[in-house]
């Protein structure tokens, strides 16, 4: 007996409601938007400078307590938060401190950094700095740039590529999916405020590169039955397509998210952040490339004479339809 | 029908052997990074009976290279450092001054007088008296330029010269200045690889990044502020006239002198002459040595001009004690007994032998030739690092249980198959990372642990439509081999694509992200050969011993 997370041959319509797909995308993206210019993103040291002290003591930690020893340093904003992890060990107590860029300093000062630890001390004498992450705004001003360039090239590659090997219509359908998953990520970013640095890009990037798969597996099989069914409407060549390849689409989403979901749990708390993204970006990657990716391309059109058909092929796959 | 040569069979088992081989090392990590340590100590030190032991713990004929681990995984310290270039122009410039004085002298004629006048630190001002025959003065400043040595801008030359009234400017030209930055940038990162070197870590990363960056790592150490203290020593090197001694240090030491503490003596001063007769600079070579009495020394010798200065400076004060300072502090202020001819001598003090031999490799290693600036220092742990390797294991462990139960589960047979090539899969990435030297990062787990999710794609690609094909009932050797054949351009081009992603990452990221990009790109490169190549031949191995009438995938 076999596990199937699909039935057979399933005949389901995905583009009954088009407008309402798209709908709810644009709705979404939005909302991400709004999120976006109201909240911001909770940029980690890597964007905006600052430091990072990361402390473990077997006592137990007060926060008031470190806030007022820090106080009297005068250092402006400063975050002091627990951090609790299924992993950790019973006396293993763990807080992260952030401690922004002060005023004027391009290198991180070392007597600041030894001040705070001199004062954190004082409160927990068995304190113990595990790491200690200072970037200057200078390196940080550059970090973003890099990291919005690098996802901008990483979409336009994507976009040149699949333009080469498909058709235009092809390439801006795979691409309006990944902008989608790309803004949407961001989105809950913003609004859960969840720490945003470099190993996010990293994510992101994995999602633009997620996202695509699916969405290529999906246009493979869209080219191949356009080339097979040539007098039939896109439309129900899109939706043969994706029911086609539904039964795989779920198969890899569901083992990659498996595998992301026990390292969720049990890696630790230093990438839960890195790895909360990739899921969403699985889940939203894998929504986009039947629902936007697909749908774009439905709205666009696809030239439809394909000269190069396989002859020796034709006749056989004729006959395979079953669908 | 579902035919591969045997040549392709030999070679796809080869592949997979020889991945396994080259990931054996990092199943007994600890115990191949010490046997390592010992030949690479014994090609240093020689051998010895403790070393040779450490060393037989690994066979010398398996392959012993190891997955790097990173910075966040193993602990230590991370700097990045500005390179302050504009140090170099500043002394460039000071330097010019006698040279533009001398060749304006015997132009005094036309010229008239000529004045020093202050200015920015990276220019010369010099102002004459008679500024309508400032063209001869420019054209006489302009016979001090020389040629930029440097690839790009060949024929240029090092001076700008201008005139703005009755001042003349003096200026490094663009070209020089280039050249400059990088000869500056190029010397601090040896000294710096020296100095660290030196210190005998292991693995330490130096490397230039961008055009006045620089980037150090250096696993296993305690704090970025160690690592700043070993690169941050500048070791000046000047030998100064003594002027007297004093226990005050707030003595009025007079123009052109200054007052420095003694290095070993507590409360004792030297007042000395500001300008050195000799300095580091001129050294060719220092060596840790041992004096007459046997007590721990430094050996060093000058260079000719260096040597000139030093033998004409001895022979004229013989009798008078002159200093040897070293980063502000008097080391010693020996009484010159002799004329000392030969440029080279010996410093003592009260050093210890290891202090010794670090004084020698400090002025071997010869002074930062400009400032630095640290925009980035990170120092992480080791016991975060051990935590964060422990919960990566558990975490790959898990996922990889859950997707092989799964795909068991889903596939039956087929699903045992693409099981064993995703073992397989995970030790190629591990063989490639060692055999390439590879870093492996905490994110570079999570690429592992997605790529255990994402390689069984292409075999799920290949084991759907081979499901599609015998719903046609053609046959289950048609139906697999038209199953591998369909959905190879699905393959190809899914993951070429995310291979973009993985290349783009790798070349815009830095540190953990990169290490991210490596194993992810690895990991598709590997996994497409698995599902392609590895999976199929087991499949037809399998049908060629049983010949099913019918199969279920």
């Amino acid at each position: 007996m076999r596990l199937k997370l699909v039935p057979q041959g399933t005949n389901w319509d995905f583009f009954s409601r088009p407008k309402l797909w798209l709908g709810i995308s644009a709705a979404l993206m939005v909302a991400a938007f709004v999120s976006f210019m109201l909240q911001g993103l909770n940029y980690g040291i890597d964007f905006r400078g600052g430091t990072t002290i990361r402390t473990e003591s077997a006592q137990t930690i007060d926060v008031g307590q470190y806030r007022d020893a820090l106080a009297p340093l005068e250092l402006g904003d400063v975050v002091i938060s627990e951090v609790f992890d299924p992993t950790f060990d019973e006396d293993q107590n763990v807080a992260m401190i952030r401690i922004q860029a002060q005023d004027g300093q391009e290198s991180v000062t070392a007597d600041v950094i030894a001040a705070v630890q001199e004062a954190l001390k004082t409160v927990t004498p068995d304190i113990k700095f595990v790491s200690v992450e200072s970037v200057g705004p200078k390196v940080s001003g550059e970090l973003i740039q890099t990291a919005a360039i690098a996802v901008v090239l990483a979409i336009g590659a994507v976009l040149i590529y699949i333009w080469l090997r498909f058709e235009w219509q092809f390439a801006l359908g795979a691409v309006a999916a990944l902008v989608h998953d790309v803004i949407l990520t961001i989105g809950i970013f913003s609004e859960l405020q969840i720490k945003f640095d470099l190993a996010i890009i990293a994510a992101l990037l994995t999602i633009v590169g997620y996202s695509l798969n699916d969405t290529v597996v999906v246009f493979d099989r869209v080219r191949e039955n356009l080339m097979k069914f040539k007098k039939r409407p896109l439309r129900e060549v899109l939706n043969l397509s994706i029911n086609e390849t539904l039964s795989r689409t779920f198969m890899t989403s569901v083992t990659t998210l498996l595998a992301l979901i026990a390292l969720f749990v049990l890696g630790g708390d230093v990438i839960r952040g890195f790895v909360f993204a990739m899921i969403w970006g699985v889940i939203v990657g894998t929504y986009s490339s039947i629902f936007v990716a697909s749908t774009v391309l439905l709205v666009l059109g696809v030239k439809r004479d394909w000269s190069k058909t396989d002859p020796e092929n034709t006749g056989n796959q004729f006959g395979n339809v079953d669908a | 029908m579902l035919q591969i040569d045997l040549w392709k069979r030999v070679l796809i088992w080869v592949l997979c052997a020889a991945g396994l081989v080259m990931a054996l090392p990092n199943a007994f990590y600890t115990r191949v990074e010490g046997a390592n340590d010992a030949v690479a100590a014994i090609e240093v030190r020689g051998e010895t009976p403790e070393l040779t032991e450490q060393a037989g713990q690994w066979p010398s004929f398996l392959p012993s290279s190891l997955v790097n681990l990173g910075l966040d995984l193993r602990g230590g310290a991370h700097l990045l450092a500005e390179v302050q270039v504009e140090d170099v122009y500043e002394s460039r410039i000071k330097a010019l001054w006698p040279d533009v004085r001398d060749v304006l002298r015997p132009e005094r004629d036309t010229v008239g007088t000529i004045r020093r006048q202050p200015s920015p630190a990276d220019e010369l001002h010099v102002k004459i008296s008679n500024p309508e025959n400032m063209a001869r003065a420019i054209e006489v400043v302009r016979g001090l330029a020389q040629p930029v040595v440097s690839v790009t801008s060949a024929g240029e030359q090092d001076l700008d010269v201008s005139a703005e009234g009755d001042t003349l400017i003096v200026t490094l030209s663009e070209a020089e200045r280039r050249a400059t930055d990088d000869r500056t940038v190029q010397q601090s990162l040896e000294i710096i690889r020296r100095r660290i070197d030196e210190v005998g870590t292991r693995e330490p990363t130096i490397q230039r990044q961008g055009a006045d960056r620089i980037l150090i790592q250096v696993p296993g150490l305690g704090s970025a502020q160690e690592l700043k203290d070993i690169i941050g020593t500048t070791a000046q090197l000047t030998f100064q006239p003594v002027v007297s001694r004093t226990s005050d240090e707030n003595a009025e030491p007079g123009i052109g002198n200054e007052v420095l503490p003694s290095l070993d003596e507590e409360g004792l001063y030297y007042i000395l002459e500001e300008t050195p007769v000799v300095t580091g600079e001129e050294l060719v070579d220092a060596q840790p040595a041992f004096d007459q009495n046997g007590r721990p020394a430094v050996n060093f010798r000058f260079n000719p001009s260096g040597a000139r200065k030093f033998g004409d400076y001895t022979a004229e004060n013989i009798g008078n004690p002159f200093a040897i300072v070293l980063d502000s502090e008097v080391i010693s202020a020996p009484v010159i007994q002799s004329h000392i001819p030969g440029g080279s001598g010996i410093i003592t003090g009260n050093f210890t032998v290891e202090e010794s031999t670090n004084l020698a490799v400090l002025l071997r290693a010869g002074a930062l030739p400009a400032g630095l600036n640290f925009l980035e220092e990170r120092t992480i742990g080791p016991e975060l690092g051990q935590d964060s390797i422990d919960a990566g294991k558990v975490a790959t462990i898990v996922a990889f249980a859950a997707v092989l139960v799964f795909m068991g589960l889903s596939y039956g047979l087929f699903g045992l198959f693409a099981n064993v090539a995703l073992i397989i899969n995970i030790c190629l990435i591990f063989g490639l990372l060692s055999a390439i030297g590879g870093t492996l990062t905490l994110p570079g787990i999570a690429g592992i642990v997605l790529t255990v999710g994402m390689a069984v794609d292409a075999n799920v690609l290949v084991f759907e439509r081979i499901r599609e094909e015998l719903r046609t009932a053609k046959g289950p050797a048609r139906a697999i081999e038209l199953g591998y054949e369909k959905a190879l351009s699905a393959i190809v081009d899914a993951n070429i694509t995310t291979f973009i992603t993985a290349v783009i990452l790798f070349a815009m990221g830095s540190g953990p992200v990169r290490g991210f990009a490596i194993t992810l790109g690895l990991g598709i490169l590997t996994s497409v050969f698995t599902a392609i190549f590895v999976t199929r031949l087991m499949i037809v191995i399998w049908f060629e011993r049983r010949r099913p009438k019918t199969i279920e995938v």
